[in-house]
């Protein structure tokens, strides 16, 4: 139990009838990145919130760094950080107000926290603007006072919802550099959750996928990955520059393709099966008067793994969607109109 | 984590909220702003008996008999002099009783007396002479006051007249004459000494209700603004009991609407010249017990709903209903049975009769300790209630 940073058991968050979070049972171990890979509304935040003991759960139980999230909050409290999807931080406070604030919810003592404040304005590089009401900084800026924040209790498990949303390349990549820097330095356990792919896949030590409140996979991005070739699936990609609405449905209706992805106005993504998968595809494109400029195999990325995952159940759940009033996740649609 | 550590963790929450509002230029300049608008509407919209001035008023003087022989100009110049005493009428001539009629028609003047055409020869015949008084029928309450006021005004001068007439005609004393005239010295007074003006009355009541329009715009925005944009996590988040997060917005905007309270006060004594009878130390006390029971149920409220838009609705649906039931303008035993029902349950209904009893009459404790007490148990009910809806609020 000793290096267990979290262990979650059944855990389920209903809202009415709409279940947020479905039965989610995983473990996470000190000093690891754990990512949380879902579209929107996939019961990621409501899963941190519940963690955070900012939400209690229906059935099931969880701890955190020891403690259990239903009976012992203020302990779980003591040793978390939250970064929340919504930044939390008043705008007519300065910098050093907002983190002096919190610093003394969290009984840091004083010269302390003025010794830590200003170390942490430091490395993000902000101490020039310490003194500046936050309503006046860019959303970049903004973000990087809101996760030093969390950091002011210097807390064993840190919380990162969705770190990068809404931000510029620039600013998405230094916090997740700085978000990389906290876990090798001070070997702080972080929970990230995110719907860019990407940004798991380089960060994570481990990745659940989360699609409708149940996990569907847990393991390292590599042995993600493995799941789709191990499963004897390739990821054909074509460049055709004559791409038709026929010629998609024509791949689609294969007995080896799995999934048919439209990228762009050239480029098509097809998962498919079999030794003769990538013959039987050409002759298909072929044989609808496509042009083939190029095709190759492509390495799997998490994407991919997702679609796999998840793409023959989508348009089964999309049908009770319509019976549950919480919107559901945009991108959960997005991957439906692709596949067809 | 103790009771200390509870404590020092709500007076930061508070200082955070405080130095949220004081860094609202605009909203600090409203603070002052909105007290001083209620004052002048309240206090000029409403007319009263003791502040009447300068109203126009216009004379025909019918009387045939004209010159240094007509009654009728002696009347006239003893209204002139009475009233550049008083200066309640702005008195101006007119030729004939259409021109009255007219001038009050075209909103020139309030109100018109004409003088009948046998003034004088009435009077020197030992009749009755005739005085008419023209009311504008389209502004009832200023034209009961004006008519009131010009009979008085008209039988004081009758009186002084007769007492004259008794003196020459008898040679009996002035005294004794006026006596005969009219035996009866009739005095209004009031408990405390000095004519009351009508902003005494209204202050408290304002004072009250500024305090609670401006708790109940500043709560929704304390509380249900701040769940909606996801600070309010960060401080659940945190080791912080949620008594200390109560506790923090509670101080925080009680002290803000004690500030309004004590802006009111001032401005009603430096602008406004109300004299307070009472300790201003009491009135303070009374303010804050009913502070308390606003805030209290402005939590209540704000708990219940998801977003500031909503809170703030239902804040003002209340706000008003209230504003009128608990005696700010009108006083409550004036109201029909089932609104004076109402007005029982409401927390500034007391709030505000102790003020007024306080500052009108200048009443100590003992006077108004039954509203004191109910205010006390309203403000631990409501504050009570409301930390228990927070608490179920904070779980979702």
């Amino acid at each position: 139990m000793a290096d267990v940073a979290i262990k979650a058991t059944n855990l389920v968050k209903k809202f009415r009838d709409f279940v947020a979070v479905d039965h989610l049972s995983f473990e996470v171990k000190k000093g690891e990145i754990f990512g949380f890979l879902g579209p929107n509304g996939a019961g990621k935040t409501t899963t941190i919130r519940m963690l955070c003991t900012l939400s209690s759960p229906t059935e099931g139980s969880a701890t955190v760094a020891g403690f259990d999230i239903a009976h012992q909050g203020n302990r779980v409290r003591e040793h978390i950080g939250l970064v929340s999807e919504k930044m939390i931080m008043y705008d007519r406070l300065t910098a050093r107000e907002n983190m002096r604030l919190f610093g003394e919810l969290y009984d840091i003592p004083r010269d302390a926290l003025r010794e830590r404040i200003d170390k942490l304005l430091q490395v993000v590089n902000m101490e020039k603007w310490a003194d500046h009401q936050i309503g006046t900084f860019s959303t970049g800026m903004k973000q990087r006072i809101n996760v030093i924040r969390a950091l002011l209790n210097e807390p064993e498990i840190l919380f990162l919802d969705e770190p990068t949303l809404g931000l510029d390349p620039q600013s998405t990549n230094e916090i997740r550099d700085f978000a990389r820097s906290i876990n090798d330095d001070a070997g702080t356990t972080i929970i990230l959750t995110t719907h860019a792919m990407a940004e798991a896949d380089m960060l994570c030590d481990r990745i659940s996928i989360v699609d409708y409140g149940k996990i569907v996979a847990l393991d390292t991005p590599s042995n993600l990955k493995k799941v789709i070739t191990g499963a004897d699936t390739s990821v054909i990609e074509l460049d055709v520059p004559n791409i038709t609405p026929t010629l998609v449905s024509d791949i689609q209706s294969l007995s080896c393709t799995q999934t048919v992805t439209v990228e762009d106005e050239t480029h098509i993504k097809v998962h498919a099966s079999g030794d003769e998968s990538c013959d039987n595809v050409i002759d298909a494109v072929r044989s609808g008067a496509g042009q083939i400029r190029s095709i190759r195999n492509v390495e799997p990325t998490l994407e991919d793994v997702f679609l796999y995952l998840t793409g023959h159940e989508v348009r089964a759940q999309v049908a009770d969607k319509v019976t549950t009033k919480e919107p559901r996740s945009r991108h959960g649609a997005r991957v439906q109109s692709r596949i067809r | 984590m103790g009771a200390r550590s509870g404590i020092r963790h709500a007076l930061w929450i508070a200082w955070k909220d405080l130095l949220d509002i004081s860094r609202n230029r605009m909203g600090l300049v409203m603070l002052i702003l909105m007290p001083l608008f209620m004052m002048g509407m309240v206090g000029y919209i409403f007319p009263s008996n003791s502040g009447m001035s300068n109203v126009p008023v216009a004379i025909a003087n019918l009387d045939a008999v004209q010159g240094n022989a007509s009654l009728s100009t002696k009347f006239v110049a003893q209204l002139e002099a009475l009233n550049n005493k008083t200066g309640m009428m702005d008195l101006s001539t007119v030729g004939s009783a259409a021109d009255v009629k007219s001038n009050i028609q075209n909103g020139q003047q309030s109100a018109g007396i004409i003088i009948g055409s046998n003034f004088t020869s009435n009077l020197k015949t030992g009749k009755q002479a005739d005085v008419t008084i023209v009311n504008d029928q389209s502004n009832p309450q200023t034209a009961s006051l004006i008519q009131t006021q010009l009979t008085q005004v008209i039988q004081q001068m009758g009186t002084q007249t007769a007492t004259y007439g008794l003196n020459q005609t008898y040679k009996t004393p002035l005294n004794y004459s006026l006596a005969q005239v009219a035996p009866y010295n009739v005095q209004a007074t009031g408990i405390v000494p000095g004519q009351t003006n009508y902003f005494e009355f209204v202050a408290p009541g304002i004072m009250g209700m500024v305090v609670m329009m401006s708790l109940m715009t500043g709560l929704p925005h304390a509380i249900s603004f701040e769940r909606e944009v996801g600070t309010l996590d960060g401080m659940l988040a945190a080791p912080v009991h949620r008594m200390s997060i109560l506790g923090g917005k509670v101080i925080a905007q009680t002290t803000r609407g004690m500030m309004q309270g004590i802006i009111v006060l001032t401005l009603s004594i430096v602008l406004f010249g109300v004299v307070v009878q009472g300790s201003i130390a009491l009135i303070l006390g009374i303010l804050l017990l009913g502070v308390f029971s606003l805030v209290g149920l402005g939590i209540l409220i704000t708990s219940f709903t998801s977003t500031e838009e909503t809170a703030t609705m239902i804040m003002m649906t209340l706000t008003f209903p209230m504003m009128f039931l608990s005696g700010v303008f009108f006083p409550i035993s004036q109201m029909p049975q089932f609104m004076q029902v109402i007005a029982q349950f409401l927390p500034l209904t007391y709030a505000i009769s102790a003020l007024r009893q306080v500052v009108v009459l200048g009443v100590g404790v003992q006077a108004i300790s039954r509203d004191i007490f109910i205010l006390f148990g309203f403000g631990i009910v409501l504050l009570s209630a409301a930390l228990l809806a927070f608490e179920r609020a904070m779980k979702r």
